[in-house]
């Protein structure tokens, strides 16, 4: 007997679920990441992410070493934003130590930032689209524009990702005219980088298709979750620590935060493209107004650098979500406690609630728009 | 509006609270609060309208061996309030059999991998916790690392010239292994 053709197994006939390990070596995990996954047909019925295969106790190096000897390990946190890194650590012992950083270093911080910000949403719907299918052409349009901010990084502070860039009270090195030139004409040509990206994919017939309505996050869901960041915004979800803490100079800078509606997986490409755009805003900003004077609070002693005993936390709005760092000190030389509040790690606690009911391939497209890196989920 | 001590009280009967005061710049001083009933202040700062803290962003834990105790630190958050944190910290013994904290995975999803990373790393058990399973090492491992006295197994394969700790305790583990030799097992 000649069986109908299946449209959707899982409803029309009895099938076995089956067991499957996605990952970790799967080039679409975006790292040693895996899910373990029960699929009947080609549906998820159940998935739970396994992480800790880059696990090499950062936390407890730290503690080991002084304050200021975890700042190039912050790095390798998020190995594509270790600016962000580096200012979510300094901001943190500044908050403990109570330093006051000087203007122009603050104004330099929001650069890094936001440019760091650019390359990390670039390449992150990059890799979305390729999780899609489209291999290779929109990451490497993406790339191409990252590229010019990797240079920049590497002007500044000598290396391209691991930068190592901020100091408590300040930055390493200032910028000079040539540099601050470089910038403004990256964010000169930023937008319409963005408009040709636009162009290809905001419409695409594909990237609709494939990405509405697939991995609604509800608002509920995104805030009981502690989900952050773009993911968190994409669901409908308000709020943006640069406006809720106005750390640094954010609460003299102009700039929107942009807030998805439905929250499935196009929201979340989407969302993106609109912070870059409002990130070049804040960019053109600070890079018209930046002030002359030091990059670094003077009264800070970086050798033998000490904090009083006690505890605090402090949290950038990093490009992934809440960056945050949570420190107790006993007044000695080195962190007692050290502790990271990772944003890819955390948004993954509703990766199951996303992806039950979809289909596999969706899942990977589901799993790229949180954009994650293993470097800062397993630490 | 972040609540004093008096209107938690107020809020769950039986409750003990302590404010612990914060001595540095960051100034963010945290409630201490008896185990039996953290959820319950949990709950009321949820749930209560002028609290509204629905956002549980950090869970951590931090050992402080000398004083015997671990201690699990929460900061929350008011996404519709925008105010916060609020920060909660709650005592547990040492003891691996005594080491429990009720789990705030039932009030906010956010906790369920947190508090596993605190169990992984510290083996603090909290009590229903849905999925209470090791997050970062493998499942085989029995110790948890980010305890004080925590000791790491012995391992000298990257250790060829070994010294001082390392060549004290391989002394007493009876030598080592030099790569080379490692290198001839290897093709047998």
């Amino acid at each position: 007997m000649i069986a109908e053709p299946l449209i959707n197994s899982a409803d029309t006939i009895t099938t076995k679920t089956l067991e499957i390990s996605i990952g970790p070596q799967h080039p679409s995990t975006h790292g040693v990441f895996r899910m373990d996954v029960v699929l009947d047909g080609e549906v998820v019925r159940a998935l739970k992410p396994v992480v800790g295969y880059l696990h090499r106790n950062h936390e407890q190096l730290a503690e080991k070493i002084s304050w200021l000897g975890s700042m190039p390990y912050t790095d390798r946190l998020d190995y594509f934003n270790s600016m962000s890194n580096n200012w979510a650590y300094a901001l943190a012992v500044e908050k403990l130590a109570g330093i006051k950083v000087p203007e122009r270093a603050e104004c330099i911080r929001v650069i890094m930032a936001e440019l760091s910000r650019l390359q990390n949403h670039a390449s992150a719907i990059g890799f979305l689209l390729q999780d899609c299918g489209a291999w290779g052409t929109p990451l490497l349009y993406a790339f191409k524009e990252r590229e010019k901010i990797l240079d920049f990084f590497e002007t500044v502070s000598g290396s391209r990702m691991m930068c190592n860039y901020f100091r408590f009270g300040g930055v390493r090195v200032d910028l000079n005219d040539a540099m601050l030139a470089m910038a403004r004409k990256i964010v000169a040509e930023f937008p319409k980088f963005l408009d040709e990206f636009e162009k290809l994919m905001t419409t695409n017939e594909v990237v609709l298709a494939r990405c509405q309505r697939v991995g609604i996050l509800p608002r509920e869901l995104a805030i009981a979750g502690s989900v952050s960041g773009p993911v968190a915004r994409a669901s409908g979800v308000e709020y943006d620590i640069r406006k809720v803490d106005k750390y640094g100079i954010y609460d003299r800078l102009e700039f929107g935060v942009p807030v998805g509606r439905i929250g499935d997986v196009y929201d979340r490409y989407y969302i993106r493209v609109l912070e870059m755009r409002e990130s070049v805003k804040i960019l053109q900003q600070v890079l018209r107004d930046i002030p002359a004077g030091p990059v670094q609070a003077v009264e800070v002693k970086l050798r033998g650098f000490k904090i009083p005993a006690g505890d605090g936390y402090g949290r950038v709005e990093g490009p992934k979500g809440e960056l945050g760092f949570y420190l107790v000190s006993e007044g000695g030389p080195k962190p007692y406690r050290y502790h990271i509040r990772p944003p890819s790690f955390i948004n993954l606690t509703v990766l199951e609630d996303m992806c039950v009911g979809h289909k596999v391939a969706d899942a990977i497209i589901i799993l790229g728009s949180i954009d994650i890196v293993l470097g800062e989920v397993d630490r | 509006m972040i609540p004093t001590s008096e209107q938690l009280c107020a809020a769950v009967p039986g409750v003990v609270i302590e404010i612990v005061p914060s001595t540095l710049a960051a100034a963010q001083p945290a409630m201490l609060v008896d185990r039996e009933h953290l959820v319950a202040v949990a709950r009321y700062l949820k749930n209560e309208p002028s609290c509204q803290f629905e956002f549980c962003s950090c869970v951590t834990g931090v050992d402080y061996l000398a004083k015997g105790f671990i201690e699990v630190v929460y900061h929350l958050y008011s996404v519709a309030l925008k105010h916060g944190p609020v920060i909660l910290k709650v005592r547990a013994p040492r003891e691996l059999d005594q080491c429990h904290v009720p789990s705030l995975t039932p009030v906010w999803r956010g906790c369920e991998f947190q508090e596993r990373e605190v169990f992984d790393l510290y083996g603090v058990k909290f009590d229903g916790h849905p999925d209470l399973r090791r997050i970062l090492m493998w499942n085989e491992f029995t110790d948890h690392p980010m305890r004080k006295d925590y000791v790491p197994p012995a391992d000298y394969e990257w250790e060829p010239t070994p010294h001082d700790e390392v060549l004290k305790r391989a002394k007493a583990d009876g030598g080592i292994m030099p790569p080379s030799a490692l290198a001839t097992e290897v093709k047998k």
